[in-house]
């Protein structure tokens, strides 16, 4: 991976649950703690969208959180990746034929990565994050 | 105080629903008059999957792993109900062995979600360090559920009749490491919660649920177990393997001589019973018999077995956050034509008016995090303030819940 000029801060990411199952949250928050320990990259989990670069989502979009999705995607500053984390906001993945979907995440909002798996391992997560750090070096690289 | 602040006494602070860090998003509303808890009310129901609906229109066999994901964090235990009704009103006899796997990996659900809750618990109170603590000796339940199922979370180990991977000899030696060292730990794992000075003032008598409330609001598991409510479906209603082993409720007076029914004891109920699962554990695998572990291994004679099933039947069983509760109704076809499920936070959720009422602001994040909800919606709040608004984020929360500790501290 290359350091790009303009990257020059840590990578902090807002995690969204959409009425997913707590899989992945488990994953997600297992993947921040120390045996994985990714904050010494610098990469955390913040409070508030304003903060975010990242916006991990998981879950399958039900109705009730449509909008609520869509005010946290817009709230984040520019440039920004979305990395869904999970079969069920990829495509529905148990609860495909629920009456109550609005999704997969990506017919709500733009998703730059996907990262499969019911929930996917920790080392998958961190993986995608990988990919996201790419991604975002690239619109950051592009942004006068 | 002037006149028109007393106006805008009480004031309504709404809390939620989005980024909740755990399971179903909710919606509080407090009645405050200053940091005081005047009132509180919720709205669940934002997370609506539609689970039992799309359950009626699939077979049990793919049912069970739409079960595993209930609840990522109780992925056993919402099976173990499920099957343990289907098997009753299609008249299956479970082989023994299989009761005792499900028995063994059911315990160890409950180690790693105890020991989850007690690291998030000490987050929310700006705990961190042993919040990170926690979840790292949580991660070696994890590696053992992972070598008895294959997954680390939705484990997928339980089918109608048994279950899907049986347990090898030289798992065991594994298996008895984990334990040993989760024995070991019992001593400084209550020394870190128990006799911690910022533990103490922050959770004792802090959110009280009196023996009364418990009963009347149904409350389960932990939760009523640390209000004195001496009950537990696995003393009360054998199944599994659970009528053959030596078990007793935990109780918080057994450990400290008295029961308040505070935030305090239901720490100490969850950190005991991380010890009961482990001893659990061990007597189930000194126990464990030889023989098959499924009624049926092959799909197509099970599913065919669907079509002849009549009647209705319960399965009931001891999650980690209390009683689940699974109903099924078959009526010669594939798929169920009832089904209805009961998560044990269901029952737990209307404990938290009594609880919160009286209590500060800062309260709020370890008193609604104390009953195990699957959720931590605190995420943003907004003050109404003499017509002015504020919106408070799970952040700024967090912030005020730590500043207290401090204060106490100082
Ligand atoms: S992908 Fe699977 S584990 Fe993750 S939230 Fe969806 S159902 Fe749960």
């Amino acid at each position: 991976m290359n350091i790009t000029k303009s990257f020059n801060r840590s990578l902090w990411a807002f995690h969204f649950n959409s009425g997913s199952c707590n899989g992945c949250e488990i994953e997600i928050v297992a993947t921040l703690t120390p045996r994985y320990d990714p904050e010494r990259f610098g990469i955390k989990l913040v409070g508030s969208p304003k903060h975010a670069d990242l916006l991990l989502v998981t879950g399958p979009v039900v109705k009730k959180m449509r909008p609520r999705l869509l005010r946290v995607y817009e709230q984040i500053p520019d440039p920004k990746v979305v990395m869904c984390v999970g079969a069920c906001g990829i495509s529905g993945g148990p609860f495909y034929d629920s009456y109550n979907l609005d999704g997969p995440i990506d017919d709500v909002i733009p998703v730059d990565v996907y990262v499969p798996g019911c929930p996917p391992r920790p080392e998958g997560i961190i993986f995608g994050v990988v990919r996201a750090l790419q991604k975002l070096e690239r619109l950051q690289g592009e942004l006068p | 105080m002037s006149d028109d602040t007393k106006k805008a006494v009480p004031y309504t602070v709404p809390i939620g629903p989005t980024h909740p860090a755990l399971k179903e998003p909710v919606m509080f509303t407090f009645q405050m008059e200053g940091e005081r808890i005047l009132k509180a009310d919720f709205a669940p129901g934002q997370a609506h999957r539609a689970i039992e609906w799309m359950g009626m229109r699939r077979n049990p066999v793919q049912i069970v792993h739409l079960t595993d994901r209930i609840c990522g964090i109780c992925g056993v235990s919402h099976t173990l109900s499920f099957a343990r009704a289907v098997e009753q009103v299609m008249e299956i006899e479970v082989p023994e062995r299989a009761d005792y796997i499900r028995a063994i990996i059911a315990e160890f659900e409950r180690i790693q979600s105890h020991i989850l809750w007690a690291g998030v618990a000490a987050h929310e109170l700006g705990y961190d360090t042993l919040l990170h603590l926690s979840w790292r000796v949580r991660e070696f339940a994890m590696d053992v559920l992972e070598l008895l199922t294959g997954n680390r979370v939705n484990y997928g180990i339980i089918q109608v009749g048994g279950v899907r991977r049986d347990i090898t000899p030289d798992q065991h030696e594994t298996i008895h490491n984990c334990l040993d060292y989760y024995s070991d730990l019992k001593a400084k794992l209550l020394q870190v919660f128990l006799e911690d000075k910022t533990i103490q003032m922050r959770c004792r008598d802090c959110g009280v649920l009196t023996h009364e409330e418990a009963l009347k609001l149904c409350t389960v598991g932990p939760t009523a177990r640390a209000s004195g409510v001496k009950m537990d479906v696995r003393v009360d209603y054998p199944y599994a393997a659970y009528g053959d082993l030596e078990i007793s409720p935990v109780l918080p007076d057994a450990y400290l001589g008295e029961t308040r029914g505070d935030v305090y004891d239901r720490i100490v109920v969850r950190l005991l019973e991380v010890d009961q699962s482990v001893d659990l554990i061990r007597q189930c695998l000194d126990l464990i018999p030889a023989g098959d572990i499924t009624w049926e291994a092959k799909i197509p004679k099970i599913l065919s077995a669907f079509k002849k099933a009549h009647g209705e039947a319960i399965g009931r069983h001891e999650a980690p956050r209390g009683e689940v509760f699974h109903y099924v109704r078959m009526d010669g076809k594939e798929h169920p034509t009832t089904w209805k499920v009961k998560a044990s936070s269901y029952s737990n959720l209307m404990s938290w008016i009594p609880m919160l009422e009286g209590e500060q602001i800062a309260d709020i994040p370890i008193v609604v995090a104390s009953i195990d909800p699957c959720l931590s919606c605190t995420d943003r709040v907004a003050i109404v303030r003499d017509g002015r608004r504020g919106i408070m984020t799970k952040e700024e929360l967090t912030r005020l819940s730590v500043e207290k500790t401090r204060r106490l501290m100082r």
